[in-house]
């Protein structure tokens, strides 16, 4: 946070560096002494969490590289290779493909935190457009990561993705050649992606740094969104963030074990254990879990370039966020109103989540049928998705603007202190029998 | 106008023929009480060899394993696993195996083409030479690599289990093509097959026929040689050669859950001490 800096270097060497280059002035400034709201909750700890994510798919993916064959005719079973005969191979592949998905929970976690907390409100706007810049990489280097195997659903999905952006008038089909370099998905698409799935981590690990360092301008928000006003709301980053950050990414971890070692193939796709084949089309191509709600956007609309247009615009949307709301209460625990539409908001994306996973024309109630409306039957997942997606978007073009303007909010406290602690210190209840005596 | 036609074609099977060839809907697997299965689930190394003589005296003439050696039988958590030959490539029982089939090489000498005797380090040699050969041999079918089978179809060994031993007769109103063999727990749809009452029948059609007979393998150790327990046995096999390392797997996993589970705790305490004197 902005202020003077409290480290004072200790020894000769600290001294003479820190005249040169105070690195570790940087290091004691940002996660030794910084100040952070006393008050944040477990949502705040996936900050830490998804840097810990990031660390774990470089670590791994820079070792999967060691091994893994680029090629049309040994990617599939290099990567098998790398399972059975590398040592701990099994241990590290199956770390980096669930590790994606760990990656994916805690972003979109870390997102609805902000959502619900108003921090993309000023002045931490700069921060929240970061974020998104973070996530667009994500997705990009996922969905990369994904062909690379080279199985079914890593060619058929590659397929899909790379034509949709044929939908765009005039540059369409351009785009796609430069992106297949070629006329189809083949050797040279699974070449540049391999390239570019290995360069686009970094990229996010620079964009992380910006994140950062945008965050440590404003400081963080906290669960009552009322601003910083003395010392006495912060406490320093360590220990006391490092410790509640160190337990969560532990139980973060467990997690991420559980499907590890004993369910490491629960999150993928059956058909990506079947080498690819360009003239064998799976039944039912889906994306891998994260982008279904996307999926599901897309294919609401029966126009391509429609849908194509849409789903971009579900992330666009919330670039220009900190402009659309337009209430000044960031924390969504004093907007009533706003908690209840939010509410609906993350219940419609997992609806939307749900429907990707589905047939469009599947019926959402078995055995019954309504009526055709347009193109399908009322009761069908294609209408359950337009009706999801289109929450979506009212959601922020029609319920943050106007809400803001017109609810009341209840009473914010006036700081972070004075409000009703939920955890006084002294812990007067149940405080162990003399916690002061050591050891 | 061809990549146009590759590019809409490809959208439209996402949203239009999916649903077409997902209509007809197979039979889901009964589960099997594999030892494999659960937490704490090992491979039963008897089952395992019963289950690799299927393959090699059945599935072999058909589908090939390219992912699998010899050395892969004798390495730990095999079937042939024996504790002093740590090195798969000395266990004599492998290296019998392996000297039975005659593999294709190039005499260093001569450059001529030669068979000789199979080493631990030979791969599963293929039944045939090429994919039209294959193609040839099972008219137009292509028997698939069975390396990884088990985790390349849903329900994985419960399937192949079903699969094998799920072979019935068509029921009365359902036309079989020659050369395919109904199945009710094949993907696939019989509708356009079905001149019989009501809905069609659950299913599809392979090209594989019936594989497994009573008594069609010798089981070493006494073990009643049925169809049920031929088509336990091969899954089971092929579910290790899918996934050779999951008993160091879930012994890793064990350690890694105890020591996560303790450094938690250690790290609640720590949290609790620390945060004592502040008011949050
Ligand atoms: C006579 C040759 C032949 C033999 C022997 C044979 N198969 Fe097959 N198998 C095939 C063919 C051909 C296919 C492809 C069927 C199709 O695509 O319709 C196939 C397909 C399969 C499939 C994939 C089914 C699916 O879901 O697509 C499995 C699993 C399988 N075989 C297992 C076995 C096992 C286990 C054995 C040994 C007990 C065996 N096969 C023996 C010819 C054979
Ligand atoms: C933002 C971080 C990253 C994400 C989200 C990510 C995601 C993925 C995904 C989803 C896969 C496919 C998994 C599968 O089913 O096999 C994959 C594969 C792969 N990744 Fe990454 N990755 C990341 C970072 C990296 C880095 C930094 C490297 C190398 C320097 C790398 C190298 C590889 C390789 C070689 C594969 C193919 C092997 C395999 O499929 O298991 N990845 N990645």
């Amino acid at each position: 946070m902005s202020g003077h800096s409290t480290y004072e270097p200790k020894t000769g060497f600290e001294r003479w560096l820190d005249t040169r280059l105070p690195i570790v002035r940087l290091g004691w400034d940002s996660i030794v002494d910084y100040p952070t709201p006393k008050n944040l909750n477990y949502w705040w700890t996936f900050g830490g969490i998804l840097a810990v994510c990031l660390v774990i798919q470089i670590a791994t993916g820079i070792v999967l590289a060691m091994h893994y064959v680029p090629h049309v005719d040994y990617a599939f079973s290099s990567v098998e290779r790398i399972m059975r005969d590398v040592n701990y191979g099994w241990l590290v592949r199956y770390m980096h493909s669930n590790g994606a998905s760990m990656f994916f929970i805690a972003v979109y976690i870390h997102m609805f935190r902000g959502l619900y907390y108003g921090s993309y409100k000023a002045p931490r706007e700069v921060l929240w457009i970061l974020g998104f810049i973070i996530y667009l990489l994500m997705m990009a280097t996922a969905f990369m990561g994904y062909v690379l195997p080279w199985g079914q659903m890593s060619f058929h999905g590659a397929v899909v993705i790379t034509n949709l952006f044929g939908a765009l008038p005039l540059v369409g089909e351009a785009i796609t050649t430069w992106l297949w370099g070629g006329f189809a998905v083949d050797n040279a698409t699974l070449n540049r992606f391999f390239s570019l799935h290995f360069l686009l981590p970094f990229m996010i690990a620079g964009v992380v740094g910006l994140h950062i360092w945008a965050l440590h301008v404003p400081g963080n928000n906290n669960p009552i969104g009322v601003n910083v006003k003395s010392k006495a709301d912060t406490v320093p980053f360590h220990p006391y963030y490092t410790v509640k950050d160190g337990f969560a990414i532990v139980l973060f971890l467990i997690l991420f074990a559980t499907f590890l070692f004993f369910n490491p193939n629960a999150l993928g796709h059956p058909d990506n254990y079947i080498p690819a084949n360009p003239l064998v089309t799976p039944a039912h191509i889906v994306p891998e879990w994260y982008f279904l709600p996307f999926y599901a956007i897309l294919r609401a609309v029966p126009d391509k370039l429609g849908g194509v247009l849409l789903m971009f615009g579900a992330i666009a949307v919330l670039f220009v966020l900190p402009w659309l709301d337009t209430s000044k209460v960031r924390s969504m625990r004093y907007r009533p109103t706003g908690k209840l539409y939010f509410l609906i908001f993350a219940l419609a994306c997992i609806v939307l989540g749900y429907c990707g996973g589905q047939l469009p024309d599947d019926k959402v109630i078995p055995g019954l049928s309504t009526f055709i409306l347009i193109d399908a039957d009322l009761n069908s997942f294609v209408w359950l998705s337009r009706l999801a997606t289109l929450y979506y978007f009212a959601y922020f073009l029609v319920v943050l603007p106007i809400l803001g303007l017109t609810e009341t909010p209840t009473a914010q406290p006036e700081s972070i202190s004075t409000p009703v602690l939920s955890h006084p210190a002294g812990l007067p209840a149940g405080a162990v029998a003399a916690p002061e005596k050591k050891g | 106008m061809l990549r146009k036609g590759i590019a809409l074609a490809a959208l439209g099977l996402a949203l239009v023929a999916g649903p077409a060839l997902a209509a007809g809907s197979a039979k889901s697997p009964e589960p099997v009480d594999f030892s494999f299965k659960g937490p704490f689930g090992r491979f039963d190394q008897g089952q395992l060899q019963r289950g690799y003589k299927v393959y090699r005296e059945v599935c072999a003439a058909c589908h090939g394993m390219d992912l699998l050696s010899f050395r892969n039988l004798g390495q730990k958590g095999g079937p042939f696993y024996d504790p002093a030959y740590p090195n798969p490539n000395d266990n004599p029982y492998v290296k019998t195996i392996a000297a039975e089939y005659q593999i294709n090489d190039i005499d260093s000498e001569t450059g001529d083409v030669i068979q000789r005797p199979g080493t631990s380090a030979d791969a599963f040699p293929n039944p045939y030479p090429n994919e039209a050969a294959a193609r040839a041999g099972n008219g137009g079918a292509m028997p698939p690599d069975l390396s990884v089978m088990a985790k390349a179809r849903k329900y994985g060994p419960d399937y192949i289990h079903a699969l094998m031993a799920g072979y019935v007769d068509p029921p009365a109103g359902l036309q079989v093509t020659p050369g395919q063999y109904y199945n009710p727990y094949m993907a696939g749809d019989t509708t356009p097959f079905w001149t019989g009452e009501g809905h069609a029948p659950k299913g599809g059609f392979i090209a594989m026929p019936p594989q497994l007979a009573a008594d069609k393998v010798t089981f070493d150790d006494g073990t009643p040689s049925t169809i049920d327990q031929q088509a336990k046995d091969v899954a089971a096999f092929l579910y290790w050669a899918a996934e050779p390392k999951m008993e160091e797997r879930k012994a890793f996993g064990f350690g890694a859950m105890i020591y996560l589970v303790i450094f938690a705790g250690l790290l609640y305490a720590s949290y609790r001490r620390i945060w004592r004197n502040v008011a949050h």
